[in-house]
């Protein structure tokens, strides 16, 4: 096997392994906490997910507008009313099962919120303040 | 079932329909119907999280398309969807839309509850009725027809808060 053939067939592996990463997504909260705060390079804070999860970041709505204050029971959406289930994991076992979505959401909500994406650190922050909410 | 929607839907949206359940009673009478298709699981999951499902039948082909090719910037919020997401619901809603039998033109902001039909049929719904907060505005259906979920709007199951 020469060089370029064994590059293609990394590259092959890779792409494979990324397209299964993005199918098989079951997962857990502490899995994917482990997976942001490994992206992020740092250690979560959930002093710091708090914050940013209650305090206006600059526009209408905070995550708190939908979730709650203290998302351990049903929010109600700020615009259309709809109610929307627990966030914490702790009240919801529906909630981070799933990378897909959680990555969908965040991304959908952190733009209302913040008018940009969250970083990985920031998901981090905030996962692990919802994962000290127990009931 | 069988017969009559193989002569008149392509194959893939014949399986969509099939995969989704839908029985091809609703539309197999001639298009326009009184109460809508059942939903796709796929539609319920992805277009109900933050609203009713709004029925694909409500609104023309031509407003659907417009709505489904601006997710990220969705009457004011950012609902954004994977491509192949956007691609299997875009097929589902255009194989169904329009057939709610008062739609014709398509109305502006691309909302169902700006048509002609939808103004005319809640014309006794008094303008003080729409802001109260058990309502929020038109747009929230269920707060007046509590099987809108279903796709229920019919004009004895409505309960207007007060
Ligand atoms: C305008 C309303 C709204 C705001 C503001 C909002 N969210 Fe959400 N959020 C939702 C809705 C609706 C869902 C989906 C509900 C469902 O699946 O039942 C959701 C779901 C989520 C999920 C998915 C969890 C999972 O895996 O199931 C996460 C994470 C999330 N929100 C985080 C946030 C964060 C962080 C903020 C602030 C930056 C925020 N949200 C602000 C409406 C909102
Ligand atoms: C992230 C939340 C969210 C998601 C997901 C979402 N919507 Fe919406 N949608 C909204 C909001 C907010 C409005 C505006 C409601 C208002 O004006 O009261 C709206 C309004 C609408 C309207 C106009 C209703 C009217 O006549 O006033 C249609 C049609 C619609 N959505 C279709 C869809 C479809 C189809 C999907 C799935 C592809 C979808 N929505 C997914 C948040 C969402
Ligand atoms: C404030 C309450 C209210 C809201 C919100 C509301 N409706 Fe209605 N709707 C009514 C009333 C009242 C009638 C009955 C009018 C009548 O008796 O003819 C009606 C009638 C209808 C009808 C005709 C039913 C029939 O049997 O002919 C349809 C269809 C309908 N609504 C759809 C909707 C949709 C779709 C929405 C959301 C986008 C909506 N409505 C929101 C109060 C409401």
């Amino acid at each position: 096997m020469n060089h370029p053939t064994v590059i293609r067939y990394l590259h092959a592996a890779l792409v494979a392994g990324a397209v299964l990463s993005s199918v098989a997504q079951a997962s857990t909260p502490a899995q994917l906490l482990a997976d942001y705060s490994a992206r992020a390079g740092s250690a979560p804070s959930p002093a710091r997910g708090r914050a940013l999860f209650t305090a206006p970041q600059g526009r209408e709505w905070s995550c708190s507008t939908c979730h709650g204050a203290v998302p351990t029971q049903a929010g109600k959406h700020a615009s259309t009313g709809k109610a929307i289930g627990a966030l914490a994991p702790g009240f919801n076992a529906e909630r981070f099962s799933d990378a897909a979505i959680t990555e969908k959401w965040f991304r959908r909500n952190c733009n209302d919120v913040m008018g940009r994406e969250c970083s990985a650190a920031e998901k981090a922050d905030v996962l692990s303040w919802l994962l000290t909410l127990k009931p | 079932m069988n017969e009559i929607p193989r002569l008149r839907y392509p194959r893939i949206v014949l399986g969509l329909m099939v995969a989704a359940g839908i029985a091809g009673a609703a539309l197999a009478d001639g298009g326009k119907s009184e109460q809508g298709v059942p939903l796709s699981p796929k539609y319920r999951q992805e277009c109900a999280a933050c609203h009713v499902p709004f029925p694909p039948g409500m609104l023309p082909a031509a407003s659907w398309r417009h709505v489904m090719a601006d997710l990220p910037r969705h009457y004011g919020t950012d609902a954004s969807l994977d491509p192949a997401s956007t691609k299997e619901l875009s097929t589902w809603i255009a194989a169904n839309a329009g057939t709610y039998k008062r739609v014709s033109e398509e109305p502006t902001q691309d909302r169902i509850t700006h048509s002609v039909w939808f103004v005319r049929k809640h014309n006794e719904v008094a303008a003080g009725t729409w802001s109260l907060p058990a309502v929020k505005g038109p747009s929230n259906c269920a707060a007046c027809h509590p099987q809108a979920d279903q796709g229920n709007f019919n004009e004895h199951s409505v309960r207007i808060p007060r």
